[in-house]
Order: C-alpha cells, then structure tokens, then sequence
C-alpha cells in the first residue's frame, strides 16, 4: 500500500507520451492507454524522477500555488494518492518502501 | 483506451496489424475469417512500414502485431523496428509457436514493448483437440524468454467448452509465469468459432464458476496481475460494447491489405471493403463507406434507437447480427430486447444438453496453402 514515505517509480513497461491529437499526456502500457489530467500527467512526470509521495505533493502544491490556482493542499494531496494507487492496482507503479527518518535525495 | 461516450469524434488508438494468416496451430475458434485461403498475397514490409507512418499521423498510438502467428513472418524484427520508429507502443500477440528464445531477444532489441502468448489449455490433450497439435512445453518456455527480457506478459486463453473447467488451473499458470496480465476471454461465436459453436458452447453454470474463479483471482492478485474475464455475449443478456463502438477507437488491417474495423467485419459481405494499398489509412477511416455504415445511432433500429444502453454498447455486434441473420444492421441477437434473441436462447439451451463424447469433434482452422 503506498503511503507518504513511499518512492515511486513507473513500471517498465510504461511509457509517457504527449498525444499529438489532443496535447494531453498518456500513459501507454501493453494494449492499453490512459489519458492524464494535469495532476496525473505532473505525477506521471515526476515518477520518473524516482520521488517519494510526499515530495511529489509538495511539488505540485507549490507549483499550483504558484499559479494561483487556489486548489486546497488536501485536494490535491487525495487527487494524487488516488492516482497512485490507481496506477499501483493496474501494476504500473514499482512503489519501494523507505523508513520514515530515511533522508530524501532528489 | 480511455472510455468516452459515442459523442465525441471517431478516432483510432489502436492499429490492429494482421501480418500473416498462416500459423502453425489450428484453433478452432480462431478469429481469422473463414476464406483464409483468398487472402495469402501478403504486404511486404515496405507496405507495412507505410501503413505504420499513416496510422501514427491518424493519431494512433499502439500497435498489435498479429495474425495467424506474427513469428512465421521472416521480416518481424524489421516491422517491430518501423514501428518503434513511428513511437507505437508495440504489442506482439503470438502462440509463442515457432519457439525460438533467441529471436524473442531480436525482437526486444529492436524495440518490442510487450508480448502476449496464447494458451490453449493447461491439460495437453485439450490443448490438442483445440489447435491440432499441443506446444504447451514450448509456449512456456517462451513465456520464460518473455519475462528473462523484462518485457511485460500477457497470458490470453480463449474459453469454451473444453477448457472452461481448468480456469483456476490457468490462473496458477500466470502466477507461475509471472504475467502482468491474464485475459480470460470466452469464445465469440463468429468465423471459425461460429462453425463450431455446438462443440465451444459451455453450459451456464460453467461460465458460472469460471467467473467466479476470475473475480475472486482478481482480488487476490490485484497489483500483481491484472485479470480480466470476459464473458460470453451469449450469457450477458445485453451485447457487448464491440470494439468500444463500430470504427471508432481500432483499426484493424489484414494480411493483404484490407481495412476494417474489427476482425470479423470481412464476414459482412454486404459492405464493400477496401484496401491500404490503393488509398490512405486516413481516408479510410475518415470516408470509406463501410466505416462509416454504423458510425453514430443514425443506422440504428427499433428497440436500439430508443434505448438507454445505446451509448454503453454502441448497439452490439455488426458482424454478429449479419452472422446470424444476414442483417448488419438488425439488433445484435445476443441482446435480450433483440426480436431475434430467440437464437441465441436456443443456442444456449443445447448447450445444457450433454455431448454423445466430450469433447466433440470440431473443424480445425487450416490454411489450405499452409506453410
Ligand atoms: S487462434 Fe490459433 S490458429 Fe488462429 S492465429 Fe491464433 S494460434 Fe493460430
Ligand atoms: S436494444 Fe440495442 S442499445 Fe439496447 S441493450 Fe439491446 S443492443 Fe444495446
């Protein structure tokens, strides 16, 4: 089950691709697609990187702030843990665990 | 793909790529089209190449390479690369038949993303009724290669009347393979399948316990492998959302170069179809006539036009309404509204009547030309 401490990383055979037709982001996975919103396409995104759950919040949090766009931290923080254990039902996340004092590398 | 309803605009994800008809096994369900033998003039790999550049500019964005059995086409490394060159999320569907570990790792070299094997049956000797020989030592080896390459695995067996009973068998199998998915998917009784109907049809209480079997490997297995099970249209009292709506999110290209919407659709004799090597994969999909001949609810009949499910299920099968009633555009007889739901009620009922031998004798899938 992923939690805040968790790292994250996209399963192997998932790959990300910008959707020429409808400039939306996709994660592509055998025989299947799913479209991304912009929260999902910004995790997406940062799963790559390897970032732990909280990190990844924090980012976008600061990103949406700094937009202006107002959306409550605890909406966001849902939005991407239901997207994440979305992606980890279907098998497409390699969630690692990390203890809670482990220090965070970016 | 993302399910959206019938609203908006028709448009391909996925390329369907029918490389080859030939194949060394003979499934006796298999969706190939029964005049297999008109269709041996196959697009070379230039062509293919082509019609992997057109699909991509259509906005496709994978790719199933299939036939009959992909393998026993020589150029298969070569088309995995064109397509790869076009960014095509690149599926192999194979029997795993011609085994070769060392081909597998040419493939995944030159770009392949995920590999599905067909399984026949865990019990050897069903798996020789249903395909005319058994490979299931191969296959398994070849499952090994799969995931000794780190690709991904799909597991997918057709169910029916002779396998139906082995489900938690083939879910063991998976979990032993380390599939990332496992599609358990009844027979859709068209083509080779509809031939042989009354030999696949299992009885309700089979597809019963078989369902139950998946839903509760589901569970248990959920984020390790993804199993799916789809019923028999034939049990489901409402059709299925073929192909997520007639020519709207697949398209699908035989062996010579035909375009259709789905596998079956070249059994529709009464539409006129045409081929990639005389026009566009754009205008195909965009203009062709038999694409656009159940598009939308314009074509609908009563009770479809007015029913609520219509944007759920597209108003079920062409291919089979045209199969049982000579009508592409009669409602899908599967469907309990549908007037002619009579035959497949009648269908089902022979189904609970046991065999003078099980299994019975089918009529295997052959290529007269067979290589
Ligand atoms: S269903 Fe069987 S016969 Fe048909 S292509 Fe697949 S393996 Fe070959
Ligand atoms: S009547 Fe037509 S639209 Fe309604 S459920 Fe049956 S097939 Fe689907």
């Amino acid at each position: 089950m992923i939690d805040q401490t968790s790292r994250l990383r996209l399963a192997r055979q998932v790959r990300l691709k910008l959707d020429p037709r409808s400039g939306k982001q996709m994660l592509l996975y055998p025989e299947r697609g799913l479209e991304l919103n912009e929260i999902a396409a910004r995790v997406a995104g940062l799963c790559a990187q390897e970032r732990s759950v909280a990190r990844t919040v924090a980012e976008i949090v600061d990103e949406m702030v700094a937009a202006a766009a107002g959306t409550p931290r605890e909406r966001i923080e849902t939005e991407v843990l239901e997207f994440l254990r979305a992606l980890e039902d279907r098998g497409l996340l390699a969630v690692q665990k990390t203890g809670p004092h482990e220090p965070e590398d970016t | 793909m993302t399910a959206r309803g019938m609203t908006d605009s028709p448009r391909p994800y996925t390329l369907i790529a029918e490389l080859t008809y030939r194949c060394p096994l003979a499934c006796g369900y298999c969706s190939n089209p029964l005049t297999l033998d008109r269709h041996t003039d196959e697009l070379d790999t230039s062509a293919w190449s082509r019609v992997f550049a057109e699909a991509a500019a259509l906005g496709i964005l994978q790719v199933n390479l299939t036939g009959g059995e992909p393998l026993v086409r020589a150029d298969l490394e070569s088309l995995v690369a064109a397509a790869r060159e076009r960014d095509l999320y690149t599926n192999l569907i194979t029997s795993g038949i011609p085994a070769d570990g060392a081909r597998l790792a040419r493939l995944a070299a030159a770009g392949l993303d995920s590999v599905q094997i067909s399984i026949q049956d865990t019990d050897p000797q069903g798996a020789a009724w249903i395909a005319g020989r058994d490979d299931s030592e191969a296959k398994l080896e070849m499952a090994a290669a799969t995931r000794a390459l780190g690709l991904p695995l799909t597991l997918n067996v057709v169910l029916h009347r002779g396998n139906i009973a082995r489900v938690p068998e083939l879910i063991a199998l998976a979990e032993r393979l380390g599939a990332a998915r496992l599609e358990l998917a009844n027979t859709q009784y068209l083509g080779w399948a509809l031939a042989n109907r009354e030999a696949l049809l299992p009885a309700r209480a089979d597809v019963e316990e078989a369902r139950r079997q998946a839903l509760a490997a589901r569970e248990r297995l959920r984020g390790k492998i993804e199993v799916l099970f789809v019923r028999p249209d034939y049990y489901a009292d409402r059709p299925r959302a073929c192909m997520d709506g007639w020519a709207r999110r697949y398209l699908l290209v035989t062996p010579d170069g035909i375009a259709l919407p789905c596998h079956q659709a070249l059994g529709i004799t009464s539409l006129h179809w045409q081929n990639v090597r005389a026009h566009s994969l754009a205008d195909l999909w965009n203009d062709a006539p038999s694409f656009r001949a159940f598009r939308g609810e314009d074509w609908m009949p009563d009770p479809c036009r007015t029913c609520d499910e219509r944007e759920t299920d597209f108003g079920g099968c062409r291919c089979q309404a045209f199969a049982l009633l000579g009508d592409a555009a009669a409602t899908d007889p599967a469907c309990a509204l549908a007037p002619r739901h009579d035959l497949v009620v009648a269908a089902r009922l022979r189904a609970e009547t046991p065999r003078a031998t099980e299994p019975s004798p089918i009529r295997l899938r052959r290529l007269r030309s067979a290589s």
